[in-house]
C-alpha cells in the first residue's frame, strides 16, 4: 500500500517557477500569502549554474543540452492531421522547453516585444476590415478578452523588472524618432537604451530605409548599462559574449527569474521552493469545481500531496494543458465537433531565414552576440499587413539578429558548398566570420484541426499519456511565409551579398520537427469571453474549476507575429492582480459564465 | 598463428594497448601498426599521428572511423583534419557518456516508422547507431569489394561510400544509411569544434581555422568594430590560449 505524504495545507500552489511562477509568487507573498513552489527541475542561479566558464561549453549546452528539459522523461507526440497516428518527438528539434528553477525564462534570448493593440482583436479587427466571411470556416481565431490598453501598466511594469533596453516609438500618443511608429502607446521610455549594434543590425537599417520601411531597436532584455531594478536586484551590461540560447547568462545582463525576481524571493517568509517535484496532478472534488491542491512525486519519488487554496499552473505552455487534460479541469476539445475548451486553438510561430554571405572583408563576427538585439522592422505586421492585397491573415516583423553563434552550434555555409570534406572546410572558413541572417518571424493563425489532446499510446516516465499535438501548415501561414521572405530578401539584395539563402516554405510543406524553428508554441488553454471557447476567463481563472489560474503562452488565442515573452509576463502581472484585489475578497469566478 | 607462438615484439604491444591508461603517449603508434599494411598505409592522414587508445570502440570499428573521420574533414590547405585533432579520441570518449546512451531523448517504444518530418524514432540510441552503422557499411564493402573493409578501399572508392550513405541511396540491412552518415557526421564536427576537454580540437586548431575566439565570451569593445579583423586569438575553457 503507498502511502501518500500528506503537508500542511498553504494559501497557494504554484506549479512550475519560470518566469509565470516567480511572477505569481513575488506578487502573492507581497499580499502576504504563504506560497508553496514545485518546480520539476534542479535548483539554479547565476553562481554555481551559470558561471564563467563552464557554462560557455557548447558541447554541454547544445548538443547534451544541460539547460533544457531532457525529453525522457517527458516529452509530446506529434503528427499532422486528425486522422494520423502522431509519434514521440524523441530528440529535441522544432521547440525546446525548459527546465529547473528559471525554466525557459533562463535560456530564452531576451527579445521582449508587446503584442500590438490590434493584435488584441485578430477576429474583430479582420471582420472590420474586410468582412466576416473574409475569415475561412476553419480559421478559429478569437480576440484576446483584454485589450492592450488595460495590459500597458503590466507591459510598462515587466519591462522594467527586466531591464528592457530598447526605444520607444509611441509615448502617450506621440510618435518618437527612433522607435516603432506603429506600436501601442507606452507610458514612457524603455528602462535603458538600445544595446550597441553588430554590422548585420546595422546594416538592416540601410537596407530597411532603402526600402522605405522603419527599422527600430529590437526591445532587449539584455541590460544595455548598470541596472538595478523596482525589486532591487541588480543587472550589468551585456558582454555579447554570444551564449544566451540555451545557455543561462554568466553576467546578470540577460533578464531571467533567476536574475530578476528570485533573489528577493529566496528566504522570504511565506515563500517556499521545493525543486525536483514533479507534479503528477491536480487534485478536484467530486463534482470538479474547486481544486484541493495538487500531488506531485518529491526528490525521493515519494507520492505528496499539497493541498493548497489556490493551484496556480506556472509550467511552460504545453505542460500547463497537459496537467489540464490529466486532472479533469474543463472538458477536452473535439476538433471534429469543435466543441471543447482543453486543447483548443494551439498555435506556434512561421519563422523563417535569410542568409546573407559576403567576402571576407566584411567583418560579420558571428560569434558576438545578444540574444534580444538587433534590428527590426513592423511595416508587414499588423495593420500594415493588407490582407486583401497580400492573401493571408496575420504578419510577422523582419529582423536582422545575431544572438552569437559558435562551431558547435553549426555554420551556416553559402550555397552550393559540400556538407563534408575540403570543399566544407573551405566553405565553413569563408562564412564564418563573413556571414549573419535576417529572419522574418511570422504570426500563426489556430485552426479547428490544430489542437493538443492526450495521446492515446505513449506513456512518460511516470506512466501517464503523453501530451499530443497535432498540427501543420495551413495555406495562410504558407503564404505568409514566402510573401515575407521575399520582402526580406529584397532587404537583403540592397547590401550586394555575394549570395543569399533563404528558407520560405514551399506549397504543400507540412511542419518538420526537426529543425528549430522557435520555442514559441502557444494556446491549448486559452483565455476568451466565452466559456464554451476557451478554457480560461479574462483573468487567466479557470472556467470550470475557480480556484485555479493558468498564466502562460497557452492563454494565447492565436499567436502574433512577436515573442511571447513580454506578453507572457504582462498577463501573469495582469492575473495577479486580480487574485490579489478581486480574487482574494471574493473567491469564486471573477467572471460569470 | 596461435597466441603462443606470437613474437614477444606483438605479445608486448597488445599488452600495451590493452592497458595504457587511456590518453597516455605511450601507445603512439598502435593503431597504425595494428593496420594491414595495403590501402590504410597509403591513405595515412597527414599530420601527427593519434596516440588515444579506446576503450569504446573496437579494433575493427577504430579502423573504420581512422578512414571515416579523415574523409569527412581532411588535412588539407585549408587547415587541420579530424584525425590530427583528435576526432577520434572524442568519438570514443563521447560514446562513454549517458548522452550517447539516449540520456535525454525519448526511449520508448512503441517504435514505428514516420515520415522524416517527425526525426529519429528508432530505438537505438546515439552509440549504437554508429556501431551498427559501421559494421552495416563494412558488411557492404565486403559484399561489394572482394571481402574488404571499408578502410581498406582506396579513398575515392571511400568517398563514393560516404555519398551512397549521405544521399540514402546505399541500402544497409539493419539501419538507415542516411541516419548513420547524419549522425557519424554531426559527432565528427562536434569533435572537430568543441571544446579540447572533451578530446577533439587539439590546440584548438579548428578554432584557429575559422577564427573562432573560443570561450573568451566578451566582445563589448569589438562589437562596434567595422573595418578591422577580430585580432585576439581563441582561449579555451581551461584557460589556454591558441
Amino acid at each position: 500500500m503507498i502511502m501518500t505524504i500528506v503537508k500542511n495545507k498553504v494559501d497557494a500552489v504554484i506549479v512550475g517557477m519560470g518566469w509565470t511562477g516567480a511572477i505569481m509568487a513575488k506578487e502573492l507573498t507581497d499580499a502576504g500569502l504563504n506560497v508553496v513552489c514545485l518546480e520539476r527541475g534542479p535548483d539554479r542561479d547565476t553562481q554555481p549554474d551559470f558561471a564563467y566558464p563552464r557554462v560557455v561549453d557548447e558541447l554541454e549546452g547544445s548538443v547534451h543540452r544541460k539547460y533544457l528539459q531532457s525529453l525522457n522523461k517527458e516529452t509530446v507526440t506529434i503528427r499532422h492531421g486528425v486522422n494520423d497516428a502522431a509519434v514521440p518527438y524523441r530528440q529535441m528539434g522544432s521547440f525546446k522547453p525548459g527546465t529547473g528553477v528559471g525554466g525557459a525564462g533562463s535560456h530564452w534570448s531576451g527579445c521582449h516585444f508587446r503584442a500590438l493593440p490590434e493584435d488584441f482583436k485578430v477576429r474583430s479587427n479582420i471582420e472590420q476590415r474586410y468582412g466576416k466571411k473574409f475569415i475561412p470556416k476553419e480559421m478559429t481565431i478569437q480576440d484576446f478578452p483584454v485589450t492592450y490598453e488595460e495590459l500597458e501598466p503590466h507591459f510598462d511594469h515587466f519591462e522594467y523588472v527586466c531591464g528592457t533596453s530598447g526605444k520607444a516609438g509611441v509615448i502617450n500618443g506621440k510618435v518618437v524618432e527612433g522607435g516603432n511608429p506603429f506600436e501601442g502607446s507606452r507610458a514612457r521610455e524603455f528602462a535603458l537604451p538600445p544595446n550597441p549594434n553588430y554590422l548585420g543590425g546595422e546594416l538592416f537599417y540601410k537596407a530597411a530605409r532603402e526600402m522605405g520601411y522603419h527599422p527600430y531597436p529590437i526591445p532587449a532584455s539584455n541590460a544595455s548599462g548598470p541596472y538595478v531594478n523596482p525589486y532591487g536586484c541588480q543587472m550589468g551590461p551585456c558582454n555579447f559574449c554570444g551564449f544566451c540560447s540555451d545557455y543561462g547568462c554568466l553576467n546578470y545582463s540577460k533578464a531571467s527569474p533567476n536574475a530578476c525576481i528570485l533573489p528577493v524571493l529566496r528566504g522570504r517568509k511565506g515563500f517556499e521552493l521545493r525543486t525536483l517535484a514533479q507534479v503528477m496532478k491536480v487534485n478536484l472534488t467530486a463534482d470538479k469545481k474547486k481544486a484541493t491542491g495538487v500531488t506531485y512525486l518529491d526528490a525521493q519519488g515519494r507520492e505528496t500531496e499539497q493541498p493548497a487554496d489556490i493551484v496556480l499552473l506556472c509550467a511552460f505552455s504545453l505542460f500547463n494543458v497537459h496537467l489540464m487534460l490529466l486532472s479533469g479541469i474543463g472538458v477536452p476539445y473535439d476538433p471534429v465537433s469543435n466543441t471543447g475548451t482543453i486543447g483548443r486553438n494551439y498555435s506556434y510561430q512561421n519563422l523563417n531565414r535569410v542568409s546573407l554571405f559576403f567576402d571576407e572583408t566584411v567583418q560579420a563576427n558571428q560569434f558576438m552576440g545578444i540574444g534580444g538585439g538587433g534590428t527590426t522592422i513592423d511595416d508587414l505586421n499588423g495593420n500594415r499587413n493588407d490582407s486583401a492585397k497580400t492573401g493571408f491573415i496575420g504578419g510577422g516583423i523582419v529582423w536582422a539578429r545575431q544572438p552569437g553563434g559558435g562551431p558547435v552550434r553549426g555554420i551556416a555555409t553559402a550555397p552550393g558548398v559540400p556538407n563534408w570534406g575540403s570543399g566544407w572546410k573551405k566553405g565553413v572558413k569563408e562564412a564564418f566570420r563573413h556571414s549573419f541572417y535576417y529572419e522574418v518571424q511570422g504570426s500563426c493563425m489556430a485552426y479547428q484541426d490544430a489542437y493538443l489532446s492526450l495521446d492515446p499510446t505513449y506513456k512518460d516516465a511516470f506512466g501517464r499519456p503523453l501530451l499530443r499535438m497535432t498540427f501543420d501548415w495551413h495555406d495562410n501561414e504558407i503564404k505568409a511565409s514566402q510573401y515575407l521572405v521575399e520582402k526580406a530578401s529584397d532587404m537583403c539584395k540592397v547590401l550586394g551579398p555575394k549570395a543569399i539563402k533563404g528558407d520560405a516554405k514551399k506549397d504543400g510543406d507540412h511542419y518538420n520537427v526537426t529543425q528549430y524553428q522557435s520555442t514559441h508554441t502557444c494556446g491549448g488553454a486559452i483565455m476568451g469571453s466565452d466559456p464554451k471557447t476557451s478554457a480560461l476567463n479574462r483573468y487567466l481563472q479557470s472556467w470550470d474549476v475557480s480556484n485555479v489560474f493558468a498564466p502562460g503562452a497557452n492563454a494565447f488565442p492565436q499567436n502574433n507575429g512577436y515573442n511571447p515573452t513580454g506578453m507572457v509576463g504582462a498577463l501573469t502581472y495582469w492575473c495577479a492582480k486580480a487574485v490579489r484585489e478581486l480574487y482574494l475578497k471574493n473567491p469564486g469566478p471573477l467572471v460569470q459564465a | 598463428m596461435s597466441d603462443d607462438t606470437q613474437s614477444p615484439s606483438r605479445r608486448s604491444l597488445i599488452k600495451t594497448m590493452m592497458f595504457v591508461p587511456i590518453g597516455a603517449a605511450a601507445a603512439t603508434g598502435v593503431v597504425r601498426a595494428l593496420q594491414p599494411a595495403t590501402a590504410a598505409d597509403a591513405n595515412a592522414p597527414e599530420g601527427k599521428p593519434n596516440t588515444y587508445t579506446p576503450a569504446f570502440f573496437n579494433q575493427t570499428e577504430w579502423k573504420f572511423l581512422s578512414a571515416a573521420v579523415d574523409r569527412l574533414i581532411p588535412h588539407d590547405e585549408h587547415g587541420p583534419g579530424a584525425i590530427e585533432l583528435g576526432v577520434l579520441e572524442f568519438l570514443d570518449r563521447h560514446m562513454q557518456t549517458p548522452y550517447a546512451a539516449g540520456d535525454i531523448w525519448y526511449m520508448q517504444g512503441p517504435y514505428v516508422s514516420a515520415k522524416p518530418e517527425f526525426g529519429y524514432q528508432g530505438k537505438l540510441p546515439l552509440r549504437d547507431i554508429l556501431r551498427v552503422g559501421i559494421k552495416n557499411v563494412d558488411g557492404y564493402c565486403a559484399s561489394q569489394f572482394g571481402g574488404k573493409a571499408f578502410a581498406d578501399l582506396d579513398r575515392k572508392q571511400q568517398e563514393e561510400i560516404l555519398k551512397g550513405c549521405e544521399g540514402g541511396k546505399l541500402k544497409l540491412e539493419d539501419i538507415s544509411a542516411k541516419l548513420f552518415f547524419t549522425n557519424l557526421l554531426n559527432e565528427t564536427r562536434n569533435g572537430y569544434f568543441a571544446d579540447p576537454k572533451h578530446g577533439g580540437n587539439k590546440d584548438m586548431g579548428a578554432w584557429k581555422m575559422i577564427g573562432y575566439p573560443g570561450m573568451r565570451a566578451d566582445y563589448l569593445d569589438w562589437v562596434e568594430v567595422r573595418d578591422k579583423p577580430y585580432p585576439i586569438g581563441p582561449v579555451d575553457l581551461a584557460g589556454r590560449r591558441g
